[in-house]
Parts: C-alpha cells; sequence; structure tokens
C-alpha cells in the first residue's frame, strides 16, 4: 500500500520548490538581463560633462581637457578646452558618423574608414570608441561565466560575443558590479582572440539616480604605453543642450 | 733573349700586332666592363642611400627598433645641437634631418567638404634651405614635372601621378590629415607648388615632398626628426667607413642610455639591407666572372691562333736545330711580353674611358622619357683599386695559358719528319 502524503504537504513542497527557484534565479540573473541593466545606467540623458584625458605616452604625459554635450545615444558635439595647441577642435557625432574641425585649417573632415581606428589626441581611445553608441545589449550576447571581486565589489563576469556586423570587437569580457550595474573592467578582443583594449574603472561615483564611472583607465593592448586615464571632472544630467549644436554649421 | 724577342715582335708585326690589339681591346674592356658594373652597384646603392637610407643614419635607440614604420613619437629631439656635433665631429659627411610621415591628403570642394582624399607617404626635408644639399640629394630640380619647387612657408610637392588622380594643378590647396608626434589629429594646409616624378610605382601614386620646418609645425616636432641622414661628402658610399663613424658615435654616446639617446646606423645595417647588398654583390661578382670568363676564352683563343698560324715557322726553327724547350719558353716569354704589353696599355685605355664616365657619366635622359627622384638618369662607372688589375687577369694570364697550350704541340713535332711535312 502506497502511503499518501498530505494534500497540503504536497503544495508547501511546490510553493518552496518555486521559491527556491526564484531565489536562485535573483542570485543569477541571465546574461542578457544582466547587460540590459548596464545599458539602463549607463543611461541616454541629455547631458553635459568636463573630462580630463591623462594620456601617458613614450615620452611622457599630456592632459587633455574637454567638455561635451551629449543627447541620447546619437548626438554628441565636443569641444577640446587645453592644451592650446588643441584648443578650439570640436567633434560633433552624428548617428553612425564623425565629424572633426580645426581651426588652424579651418576644415570640417568626417572621420571615415581606417581614421576610425586612429588614436584620439593620442590617447588609448580610438574614434572608433568613442563612436559607440548602440546599447550593448542590442550588439552582443551575453553570457554570465562567473563571479568576481574587482576590488571590494563583488561582480558578474560576462562574456559577451558578437551578435554578427561590422563590430569593433569581436567578444568582450566585462565585470559588472552585482548592485550598482556598473562594469569595473572589460576586456575587448578581436574575432582572432587577440586582446586589443582594456579599461579599468578605478572610481565610481553616484551622480543624480545613476552610478557613474570618474575614473577609468584605457589601455591599447597594442601599445606599450601605460594607458589614459580619463577623469569625469563635471557632469550635468538633463541638461538644456539646443539642438542647433548638433549641426555641422555649429563646429566653426 | 728579352731583347731578342722584343725585336722579333716589333719587326715582324704580323705575329704581334694583331695579339696585342687582342690583348689591348680585351683588357680595356675587362676593366671598363668591371668598372661599370661596380657603378651600376653603386648607383643602386646610391639610389637607396639618397632616398631613405643616407651612407649613415642617425635615429633615437626606440625609433631605430621600429624604424620600417617611422614612428614620430620616437624622434629624435634637439635635433638642432646634434647636428652642430655631427658637423663637428664628422666633417666628412653632409648632414640633413629628415621627417617620413603618412596621413591622407584631402582636397575640399567649393564648400569646405572633402571632395576627395587619398592616402600618402611623406617626405620632409630641408628644401627652402639654399645650402642644403637635399635638391641635389634627390635630383628635385630635373624631377619636376609641373609648377615649381617650393619657395614660400606652406608649400609642398606632390607626385604628378597622385595630383592627377585628385585633379589638382600647381597652385591648388591640398589639406593634411596626420598626426603629431603625440597622435593627436593634425588637419593642416598646403599649397601645390608643383608635382614631381619619383620613377617608383608605390611613391608616383601617392606621395608628398614638404619642407621640414612646415612638417615639423604641423606635426608639433619643434627641433626634432624623425631621422638625420649622412652621406660622404667627395665619395660614394664606403662601407667600411661609414661603419667605423658609426662605431665612433655610438662609442662616443654609449653613456646617454635610454631609449631616446641617438644611435648611428651604417647603410649595411639597416633592414636587412646588409643581406640583400651581400646578394646583390654576388649577382654582379659572378656577371663578372663570367664577363672575365669570356675574354679570357677570347684571349686564350686569340693566343692558340697565333701559334697554330707558326706552325711552320717552328717547323723550321726545329730543323734548324734549336731545341724544343727552348723554342717552347720563347713562346711563352713572347706571350707574356704581348699580354703585358698589351694589359698595361689595355688597362690604361680602359681606366680612361672608366673615369670619364664616372666623372660625366652616360646621360640616359635623352633616351627615358622623364627624369625621376629615386631612379637616376645618369649612369656612371665606378673606379676602384681592382680596377687597375684586373684588365691583367684575361690579358696576361689568358694570353699566357693560351700560348702555353698550343706551345705543346712543338714538343709533338719530330725532327725526323720535319723534312717530309716540308715537301708536303
Amino acid at each position: 500500500m502506497t502511503p499518501r502524503v498530505p494534500r497540503a504537504l504536497l503544495a508547501m513542497g511546490v510553493i518552496g520548490l518555486a521559491l527556491a527557484v526564484g531565489a536562485e534565479a535573483a542570485q543569477a540573473p541571465d546574461g542578457a538581463a544582466v547587460l540590459r541593466r548596464v545599458d539602463e545606467n549607463m543611461g541616454a540623458d541629455n547631458k553635459i560633462t568636463t573630462s580630463e584625458m591623462i594620456i601617458r605616452g613614450r615620452r611622457g604625459s599630456r592632459t587633455v581637457t574637454s567638455k561635451s554635450w551629449i543627447q541620447g545615444r546619437d548626438k554628441s558635439f565636443t569641444e577640446y578646452l587645453d592644451p592650446p595647441r588643441e584648443k578650439g577642435t570640436k567633434m560633433l557625432k552624428l548617428e553612425d558618423q564623425l565629424w572633426t574641425y580645426t581651426p588652424a585649417s579651418d576644415r570640417t573632415i568626417l572621420i571615415a574608414g581606417h581614421m576610425l581606428r586612429q588614436s584620439v589626441m593620442g590617447s588609448d581611445l580610438s574614434y572608433e570608441d568613442m563612436m559607440e553608441d548602440q546599447r550593448l545589449v542590442a550588439l552582443y550576447d551575453a553570457v554570465i561565466v562567473g563571479e568576481e571581486r574587482v576590488g571590494d565589489r563583488p561582480s558578474w563576469v560576462l562574456a559577451l560575443s558578437s551578435r554578427g556586423g561590422d563590430i569593433a570587437y569581436f567578444t568582450r569580457r566585462i565585470w559588472v558590479d552585482k548592485e550598482r550595474y556598473v562594469v569595473l573592467r572589460e576586456e575587448r578582443f578581436a574575432k582572432s582572440g587577440k586582446l586589443l583594449k582594456t579599461t579599468e574603472v578605478l572610481d565610481v561615483q553616484r551622480m543624480k539616480e545613476r552610478w557613474v564611472p570618474t575614473r577609468v583607465i584605457f589601455r591599447d593592448a597594442l601599445k606599450n604605453g601605460e594607458g589614459t586615464e580619463f577623469l569625469v571632472k563635471a557632469m550635468e544630467f538633463n541638461a538644456a543642450i539646443p539642438d542647433h549644436l548638433f549641426t555641422k554649421a555649429s563646429l566653426r | 733573349m728579352i731583347r731578342f724577342l722584343l725585336k722579333g715582335l716589333l719587326r715582324d708585326r704580323s705575329r704581334s700586332l694583331l695579339p696585342f690589339f687582342t690583348v689591348v681591346l680585351g683588357s680595356a674592356l675587362t676593366v671598363i666592363g668591371y668598372s661599370w658594373i661596380n657603378g651600376a652597384m653603386s648607383s643602386m646603392i646610391e639610389s637607396g642611400a639618397r632616398f631613405s637610407t643616407g651612407h649613415v643614419k642617425v635615429m633615437s635607440r626606440a625609433y631605430a627598433k621600429e624604424a620600417d614604420q617611422a614612428p614620430n613619437d620616437l624622434a629624435l629631439a634637439g635635433v638642432g645641437g646634434l647636428l652642430d656635433e655631427l658637423a663637428r665631429d664628422h666633417p666628412r659627411f653632409d648632414w640633413v634631418p629628415r621627417i617620413t610621415f603618412g596621413g591622407l591628403i584631402d582636397i575640399p570642394d567649393e564648400r569646405g567638404e572633402t571632395r576627395v582624399q587619398g592616402p600618402v607617404a611623406g617626405l620632409a626635408i630641408d628644401l627652402r634651405n639654399p645650402a642644403s644639399p637635399e635638391r641635389g640629394l634627390l635630383n628635385l630640380d630635373k624631377a619636376v614635372v609641373r609648377g615649381r619647387l617650393p619657395e614660400e612657408p606652406g608649400e609642398i610637392l606632390l607626385s604628378d601621378g597622385f595630383a592627377a588622380r585628385l585633379g589638382l594643378d600647381p597652385g591648388a590647396t591640398a589639406t593634411l590629415i596626420s598626426a603629431t608626434m603625440h597622435g593627436s589629429l593634425v588637419v593642416q594646409n598646403f599649397v601645390v607648388a608643383g608635382t614631381v616624378r619619383f620613377g617608383v610605382a608605390v611613391m608616383d601614386r601617392g606621395a608628398m615632398i614638404a619642407d621640414i620646418a612646415d612638417i615639423r609645425g604641423a606635426l608639433d616636432m619643434d627641433d626634432s626628426a624623425g631621422e638625420i641622414l649622412g652621406f660622404f661628402r667627395d665619395s660614394p658610399y664606403m662601407r667600411d667607413e661609414a661603419g667605423r663613424a658609426a662605431a665612433a658615435f655610438n662609442l662616443a654616446h654609449g653613456g646617454d642610455g635610454g631609449a631616446f639617446a641617438p644611435l648611428m646606423v651604417s647603410l649595411h645595417e639597416q633592414s636587412g639591407l646588409a643581406q640583400m647588398l651581400d646578394w646583390a654583390t654576388q649577382v654582379y661578382s659572378l656577371m663578372l666572372v663570367c664577363f672575365i670568363l669570356v675574354m679570357s676564352i677570347v684571349l686564350w683563343n686569340a693566343g692558340l691562333m697565333s701559334s697554330l698560324r707558326r706552325y711552320g715557322e717552328f717547323g723550321i726553327r726545329l730543323a734548324l736545330g734549336e731545341d724544343h724547350g727552348r723554342l717552347y719558353r720563347s713562346l711563352i716569354a713572347e706571350g707574356v711580353i704581348v699580354g703585358f704589353v698589351g694589359s698595361v696599355v689595355g688597362t690604361a685605355l680602359g681606366l680612361a674611358v672608366s673615369y670619364y664616365l664616372q666623372y660625366e657619366g652616360f646621360n640616359l635622359g635623352s633616351m627615358l622619357k622623364n627624369a625621376s627622384i629615386i631612379v637616376t638618369d645618369v649612369l656612371r662607372a665606378r673606379v676602384t683599386p681592382e680596377s687597375y688589375v684586373i684588365g691583367f687577369v684575361p690579358g696576361l694570364a689568358a694570353t699566357f695559358l693560351g700560348k702555353a697550350v698550343s706551345g705543346i704541340g712543338i714538343y709533338k713535332r719530330q725532327t725526323s719528319r720535319l723534312a717530309k711535312e716540308f715537301e708536303a
């Protein structure tokens, strides 16, 4: 004779199992969900930032100061303020096109083709890096491959692989802060598997509702330099930015 | 005996004159051929030297490691002082600073927007300084196809084919897009003063030459240069001399240390050139050996023929009681006298022609459609110490061998059969 399980006990078992699965899911969401949260945190507000790039080359370091006006993910306008040689150089990004203006030549040049892979102001960042505007979740499939601590922050390690198309980095490995959904470390690879770039976030600050990396070290793995330190000196969210700023006429 | 032979040679011109002229011609051709091949080899080296390697080159140590990429971020700094030092310590050389760079030439339309672009390889030289040897080194005056050489700041030369492809005429504005030595983007306007022909397809597809002062300003390279090239002031490239100068300079700067300390390398030490030049030397040497061999066979054959023509004379001399050995030795002595005198005269003649071709050259300008920067239109011979003796190899040795081999027949003549031979 088979012993009968009381219905109430059976129901409790089912509920318990469901809760356990739910809790497990809450602890380790899928990669796409994490990536979506990362994209949301990086935001698409109108913002005005003032930043410094400390470029450490083989002959010493230089500091380049710039101010950027950013509208969503598609539009940005940057003006370089210092050093004097770079002062007045402007860059305009409209969707997938990038123009630069130099006052010395009074020419507006479209940065295209292989020029996109050139360094910005001698830094470890390329114009292609600056052009990245799409959400990561739209470009990559993400899989959580582990958990690690970055400094004192517990993080998920995500392996991103390209969904196809013309893309600068075929795969990436990112370390995402579990609580803040900020990418704390990143490695970017070519299709061949060669490491091309690394980034390391040294400081994150709470600004309005978001966590913003304010001190980041970019390193071009193909160079021997000590990398480029990117410092956010000021950031203004939901700023009023006139539309005419995002036109080629504003470059001159 | 020698006096007797000399009298015989002078009086009986039928047995000395033709062999003499043959030896003179053979020796002279050998000297000229040798000097000409030497000149061709030297010309190949000089063309490369003038355009990129110099006879010696000074770079920073870091730059030298990546010299193929012309990394201007590793360029030499404090070039003015370094040039003074080089002129003082190495006065046998002319020193010229250069910057090589890459980028795009962008041509604007009437609204200032990009109309057309093309990749460009750039060379910055001391172009507007009348004291600089650069114009002569690069044959610029003759290489101009359209327009003129730059005279004002901001003027450049473009390769003619490149300018045509971009639809540019002298006087047009061209914008250089490149990078400073710190890696920043550079957008600089220039005026095309003229167009030139480089004579090498890859350069004619897209190259520019600018004054180094303009490029220093554009690429943020004040008092800097990628390379300082040194050229022997009064002579073509001399491998040992260049090596000694480089060793002395590097010894003097050995304590500088650091990646940006200057380093001098000779032409042979650059970009695997030693291997290429050794290979070219072997090819030329093989050609030379073949040439000397052919000349030797010709002269040997001439010696052989002259001996055979004297078959009757030898018979009579044997019949008169002359010893076989004495006859053989006199034949060889005649050969040596004709060979030596012919070689001396032939070498003198060959050297005279070679020296003329060395200093005056053979101008192909009228045969070539256009002069160019890299490919020289004047071919020159080059006389070396070897030129003075090389003519004796076919002139003396081959004649001697020809006589020695043909003379063996003397020993085969039997005195008892001579009368029968004469009857026949």
